[in-house]
């Protein structure tokens, strides 16, 4: 079958960026044709400014050069008009009489820069920032004239006159307003922000209505309605940019302000497309790229036919490209009516930062001077979290919250040196030059190039910081973000579908959601296996293939590729039978290493995998069973010796941490899931840093969640004081199942608690009683399932067959 | 040397999952993906040695199971950006039996 044709009008940031896309899905669709105006190949628009202010070269902002296109079989027209579109008879038709064929046609026809209908507007010498030959004709006049004048003081003009000013023009800034950036900036950090520009060295006439351009033929003076006349040898007009539509339009395509899309991104023509600036989606149009990427994304998936995705929207965030000013804006920033604003000043050091907010969510923010926190602020408004428990520091920033463990400092300050991903020994210049050279967007490129933040992530914040300093703002901001590669829903959205449409099974959510995979990948279905798992409890049949080795084979896989097995010893008792049957063994199996691990059980590294049954089976024989070490999963309870013993015990500590062990042993969790019960504050199992942790005190029991003293210390907060230990194990049991009906899967309790908030857990388990007893009645029912031994299981003869060597050769 | 050595049946795999066949010069993995197809590679990640056979098998690939790299079976290589390759070895069924070459 002859393959479909494809043809782009527009070789710009979104038209390319669309056909990755559809590559990456359907690499063989089509026969694909690229018409592109300009003379380059696709490059980077948004750096024109590092390269006019002479920070980058041209060569520096390509982003797919020739190779790429023949490489994957694309024929490019540079240099190419479009002029005509017959849609009848499916055909293209260029400046220069070449025609084109298409089955589908997408238009990228990206915006054209608003030029004021000035007198002189023809003159030689008045430009828009738009394009390379713009760049290239302020490069000249740079080198041959003295006087600039950039009309509009957006986010384009500013960057045009410090390009024009680094290349050592005097440059004079026109705006109409009396404050600049207004459509990012609120007053307090256009002042800053005026102030640090004049700093250095630009001029600025605010409030000023040009006249007239006045010049033979190159422009030589602009003049202003009130008489005022200033030297011009360049004008830059960045007033505005409207959605490049003549095409379209005279196609007879509907048209607005941009071309009408629906939300698959296709035009009142079924068989054309359109993406980018030249769009217009629910009475909105785009000056940014990151909607444009989500915009790419969604359409590529309609071109390779999946039709899944929907686009609905942005929200977006900026940052203004003129080095050594920190500044950026996002959302509703200006606020007003219904909303509160918390600011922060601090005029000796130029910064300012300002959130908008609403019922506790961020709405929006401006931040000046110190812009560290952008991210963080951006994902708290995306994902709307409730801010209402640390409203009094959120603006001191991440830093200041009590779980930064290794983050914190401004990561452009850092030398190139400076160890940004631990855990893979990866220091901030190869991934700045990864991304630079390899021209990365996106975290997850560079997590795949460096791997840098692709192990324990929580270096996350910083890789993404270094993204958006390298690069701008690229990072594209979907509501919520996909689970991963083979699907565009999110770990909620699945969620949510597996329960209402009652999916059962990983191929009926493969099937339901439009899977891109056959069947899943290794971060998916470990994922989908454990919401299956806690959705349906009573009737799930768990897949051993969907979770990892550890979990499937219930021990540690070593660097070796031996294992280690970790025995339950309830709630850190243990006894001389016990011990003398661990001690057989470790004899017996020749086991190289026993170690007291830091949960308080005894660990025997290097099991071979052929021996685990037989492993198991002596260890069950005496007594014990799985300590689930491997698992996410609950682990171990911690105790101290507690009232039994201590001179400080003020309750039975140690009894408790059993009862609340055999109580919830076996269940499966979004994440690992340790306890701890101290017998008084002194706190000697250290419950404070637990995902559940209770302190005894002389008049009851005080209950700590969301601890961790893993990657990123975070303390516990206080839940609530209850009275008896019936109550501790009824909270417990409630806590663990909101946890496993709402975590999503790898969260511990911690971010999972700083996402959705420590009233809101409080409003489900401690406000809300009725609540709390069916939630501690739903983990009951799952447990009378979960608590079957599996070692005991595998090391039934039967199954010992999957240990063993399929043959043995030699 | 290099003859076809019977070394189990189809069935004795799980699907998506994955049995070692042990050689004095190193085990050899033997995979079965979810739509029936068999390979067979060293039972070594190109990474750190890490063993394949233990991973997830997903579509025609494997995930090591030590640090997540991702190996595709039919032609043994790491896929991008990772480098590295494993051996691949002759593998059929017939009637449900698999036959393997190892070198
Ligand atoms: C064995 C043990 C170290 C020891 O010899 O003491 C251990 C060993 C491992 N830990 Fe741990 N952790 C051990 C106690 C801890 C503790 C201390 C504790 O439990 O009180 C912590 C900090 C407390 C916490 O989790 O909040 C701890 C925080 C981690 C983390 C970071 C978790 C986090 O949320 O930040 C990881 C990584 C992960 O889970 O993704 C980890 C991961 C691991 C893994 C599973 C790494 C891996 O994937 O192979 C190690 C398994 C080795 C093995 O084969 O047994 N281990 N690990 C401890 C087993 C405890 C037990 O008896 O079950
Ligand atoms: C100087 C500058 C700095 C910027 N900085 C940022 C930033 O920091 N952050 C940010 O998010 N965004 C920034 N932007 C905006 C961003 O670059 C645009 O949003 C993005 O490039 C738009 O992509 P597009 O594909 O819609 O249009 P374009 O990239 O403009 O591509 C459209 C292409 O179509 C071609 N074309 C038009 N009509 C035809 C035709 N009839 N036939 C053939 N070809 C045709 C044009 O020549 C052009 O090459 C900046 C823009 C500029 C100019
Ligand atoms: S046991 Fe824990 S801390 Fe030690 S090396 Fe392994 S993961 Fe790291
Ligand atoms: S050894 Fe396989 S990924 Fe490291």
């Amino acid at each position: 079958m002859a393959k479909q044709k494809l043809v782009l009008i527009g070789n710009g940031m979104a038209g390319v960026r669309t056909l990755e896309e559809l590559l990456k899905l359907a690499p063989a669709q089509y026969d694909i044709t690229v018409f592109g105006a300009e003379p380059h190949p696709n490059y980077n628009r948004m750096l024109l400014s590092p390269v006019l202010a002479g920070e980058k070269k041209l060569e520096d902002i390509i982003i797919n050069d020739d190779g790429w296109y023949a490489g994957h079989g694309i024929t490019l027209h540079k240099g190419r008009k479009i002029t005509r579109i017959d849609r009848r008879k499916r055909l293209v038709m260029t400046e220069d009489g070449m025609e084109a064929g298409y089955d589908r046609l997408l238009l990228a026809t990206g915006s054209v820069p608003f030029i004021l209908p000035l007198p002189g507007r023809d003159l030689e010498g008045v430009i828009g920032f738009r394009d390379i030959r713009d760049v290239d004709l302020m490069l000249q006049a740079s080198a041959h004239y003295r006087h600039a004048v950039v009309i509009g003081g957006g986010l384009l003009g500013l960057e045009a006159a410090n390009g024009l000013r680094k290349q050592g023009m005097e440059v004079t800034v026109v705006h109409v307003l009396d404050s600049l950036m207004e459509r990012q900036l609120d007053k307090p950090a256009a002042a800053l922000l005026k102030r640090a520009l004049e700093e250095n060295g630009l001029n600025f006439l605010m409030e000023a209505q040009t006249e007239a351009l006045l010049g033979d033929t190159r422009v030589r003076a602009i003049r202003f309605k009130d008489g005022l006349e200033i030297p011009a040898d360049l004008v830059v007009m960045a007033v505005g940019i409207r959605p490049n539509i003549e095409l379209a339009k005279s196609a007879g395509l509907h048209c607005e302000r941009g071309i009408v899309v629906n939300d698959t991104l296709q035009t009142y023509d079924p068989r054309i497309y359109a993406v980018g600036e030249c769009v217009q989606h629910r009475g909105n149009l785009f000056g940014l790229v990151a909607p444009l990427f989500e915009q790419a994304k969604v359409c590529a998936n309609h071109l390779a036919e999946y039709g899944i995705g929907r686009y609905q929207g942005s929200v977006t965030s900026t940052k203004l490209k003129v080095t050594g000013i920190d500044l950026f804006s996002a959302g509703d920033f200006q606020g007003g009516d219904g909303f509160e604003e918390l600011a922060f000043q601090d005029p000796a050091r130029g910064v300012y930062k300002k959130l908008v907010v609403r019922d506790n969510r961020v709405k929006g923010a401006v931040l000046y001077g110190d812009t560290v926190d952008g991210a963080w602020y951006f994902q708290l408004m995306r994902e709307a979290t409730d801010i209402g428990d640390f409203r009094d520091t959120v603006l001191f920033g991440r830093a200041h919250m009590a779980d930064e463990g290794r983050e914190g400092n401004s990561v452009m300050s850092m030398s190139d040196d400076a160890e940004i991903c631990g855990c893979n020994g990866v220091c901030k210049k190869p991934i700045v030059d990864a991304i630079s050279q390899k021209k990365l967007f996106t975290l997850d490129d560079v997590r795949a190039h460096t791997k840098a933040s692709a192990s324990c992530g929580s270096c996350t914040g910083l890789v993404e910081q270094i993204l958006a300093a390298t690069v701008g703002n690229f990072e594209p901001a979907p509501q919520e973000k996909p689970m991963c590669k083979c699907t565009e829903h999110s770990h909620d959205g699945v969620r949510k579908a597996i329960v209402e449409q009652r999916l059962q099974s990983l191929p009926a959510v493969f099937a339901a959601l439009g899977w891109k995979t056959p069947d899943g990948c290794h971060s998916c279905r470990p994922a989908l296996n454990y919401y299956l798992l806690c959705a349906w409890p009573e009737s799930y049949q768990d897949d051993p293939q969907s979770r990892f080795i550890n979990e499937r084979v219930h021990a540690n896989i070593q660097k070796d590729g031996t294992y280690s097995v970790v025995p339950r010893m309830w709630g850190g008792l243990t006894n001389p039978t016990e011990l003398r049957a661990i001690a057989d063994v470790a004899d017996k199996f020749k086991i190289p290493t026993v170690k007291v691990t830091g949960g308080q059980r005894i660990d025997l590294l290097g099991v071979k995998k052929e021996d685990l049954p037989a492993v198991w089976a002596d260890l069950n024989a005496a007594g014990m069973v799985s300590g689930h070490a491997y698992g996410k999963a609950l682990r171990t309870v911690k105790t101290c010796v507690g009232s039994e013993w201590c001179r400080f015990g003020t309750q039975d500590s140690t009894g408790l941490g059993v009862q609340l062990e055999k109580m919830t042993w076996g269940s499966w969790t979004p994440h690992k899931f340790k306890m701890a019960v101290s017998g008084c504050p002194r706190n000697c199992a250290e419950a404070t840093i637990k995902d559940f942790g209770v302190v005894c005190v002389d008049s009851g029991y005080e209950i700590h969640v969301g601890g961790n003293g893993g990657i990123k210390i975070r303390g516990t907060d206080l839940l609530c004081k209850v009275a008896s230990e019936a109550e501790v194990l009824e909270y417990c049991g409630a806590f663990m199942q909101l946890y496993r009906e709402e975590g999503r899967y790898l969260e511990r309790t911690a971010p999972w608690i700083e996402r959705v908030g420590l009233s809101y857990v409080k409003s489900r388990i401690v406000e809300d009683a009725e609540g709390r007893k069916a939630l501690f009645s739903r983990f009951g029912a799952s447990q009378s399932r979960a608590q079957a031994d599996p070692w005991a299981e595998l090391a039934q003869p039967a199954q010992r067959d999957q240990f063993l060597p399929l043959k043995q050769l030699g | 040397m290099t003859d076809w050595i019977e070394i189990g049946r189809l069935d004795d795999i799980p699907q998506q999952g994955s049995r070692v066949v042990a050689n004095a010069f190193g085990n050899i993995a033997v995979f079965r993906t979810g739509d029936d197809r068999v390979f067979a590679l060293r039972d070594r990640c190109p990474h750190k040695g890490g063993p394949l056979s233990q991973g997830i098998v997903h579509g025609s690939r494997i995930t090591c199971p030590l640090h997540n790299w991702v190996i595709d079976l039919e032609s043994g290589s790491a896929q991008a950006p990772d480098e590295g390759h494993a051996a691949c070895f002759p593998l059929k069924i017939e009637d449900g039996v698999l036959w393997l070459k190892p070198r």
